[in-house]
């Protein structure tokens, strides 16, 4: 018999029983739409922390000033700065696997231009930084030798500082003020976006360092010490080498005796990613094995529904086969109907679980993520529950005696 | 005189129930010719059910041979038996076994979808036997829609549908009252005068009346096989 006429009767069997049959459905189209969701909720996060690493840049080594005891009293890290930058240049010139490092002096204050203010944190840096975060420019230029020498009144700023302070103007060549010092603004980054955290990468002030010591923070600036030490390792360098020989580097540098805590705290970033990465992924897997779990009761529902279904149309199973239906055929019948069955939630499912997955993103705010895979792995499953919990039923249907089928009651 | 299309030669069926092995059939031979108007009596555990089980090729003889229109098929497998049933036979039941909430003539035409003849041939020929048992105004009608002989008049025709050469009716008045039983047995007795030949089982001696021949089981054997003087269905509604 062939297929058109078998998938027929199994829709005409469908119809007849038309509550029956959504309800059965319904296990396939929850656990359908629940697996889409699940997986486009977990693919975002992993998405969302990979595109972190990528804008960080996955081989970067912060290095930060550390505690300091004074007095027997010992303060938390970053307390005071205990790293200078000269240590930076130390590190960029010494250490082999080291491809860029910037010393950073971090402040906020307000910038002014015009009528606008905005109140944005401020880097006093190196051309490194650039480099360190692979962090382009959308227009203008980056900073020059004599600029860093000289201490000169320019800045770079991010897309969100350009938006707030100039608008749809071009900020080039424009002059800001921050802390009342003004700045020719000589180059604008590119957009970065959120950063792990979630606060915005664009919102900064980049200037050179010298300018931010000797005319920005004033007093509160010691002699060359730096808040931080951002460095990039050259590609496929150990990072686990490069960090201890900073640490060398700088304990020698500092004269520390040996057994003495290091005053300076070396923290690799991608790190701490690439473990937030391996526990979304986890999560992701987890969540997708919790609604895997709702589609195998939805397909114990079609297994059921169909051993009902089989034991009430015996009488039909009977008379199909004295009108000369074979086993094989009605196996088919059966097998049709249960993988109908289970297509068709299917395919309800992946359209809830499209829409769902955009209530998601709307309403929660969570990014998600919808992927072709998902889909078809979500359909692949559906048939291939229609037909291992439709094979038992549908088994049971074609191995009945014919004579017997006849005289069911 | 050709062939018989029904030839029977020392069969038999045997049943294990449990310890016990019941003899169905204890050696039946016997045969039929094409356009015989047969009716098998006998009471219940007689044997004639197993017999016309075996005749419908819906079981296996446990030995003996069996040939329908020449060819033996008491070896044949499950699927041969179902293509006998399809290419050679017609049901009809005591309880109609009509498909619940489906058009009489989709269940007409329910052979020959398993006979793989396109849709529109199928519906076609399911039509025109409607039209013959005298249901050609309600083909779309549901088995719910129509009385008892209207239903059994549909599974006449799907009996027909397949042109057989043979029609096994099981008790088919078993369910009807006795005027509509006796409108049955006339529209029987017309199809047989046109040529086709009946096998009817019952248990009651009126309806076997209208047969040409009655043949009497009794523990799984053959007791009695006579000529009978068949009554006139049509006379006796007139």
């Amino acid at each position: 018999m062939n297929f058109l006429a078998t998938l027929r009767i199994a829709l005409a069997a469908l119809r007849i029983n038309k509550m029956r049959s959504a309800l059965t459905m319904l296990g396939i189209i929850i656990g359908v739409a629940a697996v889409i969701v699940m997986i486009a909720v977990g693919r975002g996060a992993q998405a969302r922390v990979e595109e972190q690493i990528k804008s960080l840049g996955s081989s970067i080594i912060m290095v930060r000033s550390g505690s300091v005891t004074s007095s027997g009293a010992r303060g938390g890290s970053g307390s005071q700065f205990t790293i200078f930058e000269e240590d930076a240049y130390a590190i960029a010139r010494e250490i082999d696997e080291v491809k860029a490092a910037a010393p950073i002096l971090r402040g906020t204050g307000q910038a002014i231009a015009g009528n606008a203010n905005w109140a944005s944190v401020f880097y006093g840096t190196t051309p490194d930084y650039l480099e360190v975060r692979e962090w382009p420019l959308a227009e203008g230029r980056g900073f020059e030798a004599a600029e860093m020498a000289g201490a000169a009144k320019v800045a770079l700023i991010g897309q969100t500082v350009a938006k707030n302070l100039f608008g749809d103007e071009s900020p080039i060549d424009q002059i800001m003020r921050v802390r009342k010092v003004p700045l020719v603004v000589i180059g604008v980054l590119d957009k970065k976006g959120e950063s792990m955290g979630g606060s915005d990468q664009d919102d900064l002030v980049l200037m050179p360092i010298s300018t931010a010591r000797n005319r920005v923070l004033g007093s509160q600036a010691k002699a060359k010490a730096v808040g931080s030490i951002m460095i990039k390792t050259r590609e496929g360098a150990d990072m686990a080498v490069a960090e201890s020989r900073m640490r060398e580097l700088l304990r020698q540098r500092h004269r520390q005796q040996a057994g003495q805590d290091d005053d300076f705290s070396v923290r690799n970033l991608s790190e701490m990613l690439e473990a937030q990465e391996a526990s979304s992924r986890v999560m992701a897997m987890l969540l997708a094995a919790v609604a895997s779990v709702s589609l195998l009761v939805g397909g114990i529902g079609i297994m059921n529904i169909m051993l009902v279904s089989v034991t009430e149309r015996t009488r039909e199973i009977g008379l199909r086969m004295a009108v000369g239906a074979r086993g094989r055929d009605i196996l088919n019948q059966f097998l049709v109907e249960a993988v109908t069955l289970s297509l068709i939630g299917g395919v309800i499912g992946i359209l809830l679980g499209i829409g769902g997955q955009a209530l998601v993103a709307e309403l929660a705010g969570w990014r998600t993520q919808l992927s072709l895979a998902s889909i078809l792995l979500a359909v692949g499953f559906a048939t291939a529950i229609g037909i291992f919990f439709g094979y038992y039923p549908a088994r049971k249907a074609s191995g009945l005696s014919p004579i017997e089928a006849l005289r069911y009651e | 005189m050709s062939a018989p299309l029904i030839q029977v030669d020392g069969i038999t069926k045997d049943y294990r129930m449990g310890e016990t092995l019941v003899q169905a059939l204890r050696g039946v031979s016997l045969g039929i010719a094409a356009g015989e108007f047969v009716a098998v009596m006998g009471p219940s555990g007689s044997g004639k059910s197993t017999f016309m089980n075996l005749l419908g090729c819906l079981d296996h003889p446990t030995a003996g041979s069996y040939q329908l229109g020449g060819q033996e098929v008491s070896r044949l497998s499950g699927d041969e038996l179902a293509r006998m049933r399809n290419q050679k036979l017609g049901f009809v039941f005591q309880h109609f076994n009509l498909l619940p909430r489906t058009s009489a003539l989709d269940n007409v035409a329910l052979p020959l979808l398993y006979a793989h003849l396109p849709a529109e041939e199928r519906l076609q020929k399911a039509a025109m036997r409607l039209s013959q048992v005298g249901l050609g105004g309600r083909l779309q009608h549901h088995p719910a829609q129509l009385s008892g002989g209207q239903q059994q008049r549909v599974a006449i025709a799907r009996a027909l549908v397949n042109d057989p050469m043979l029609v096994l009716a099981d008790e088919p008045t078993g369910a009807l009252d006795s005027h509509t039983s006796i409108e049955i047995m006339a529209l029987l007795q017309q199809l047989n005068r046109d040529g086709l030949t009946v096998v009817l089982v019952t248990h009651e001696r009126d309806i076997a009346g209208f047969a040409s021949r009655i043949i009497s089981f009794r523990d799984g054997t053959v007791i009695e096989d006579a000529v009978n003087s068949a009554n006139d269905a049509a006379a006796q509604l007139a």
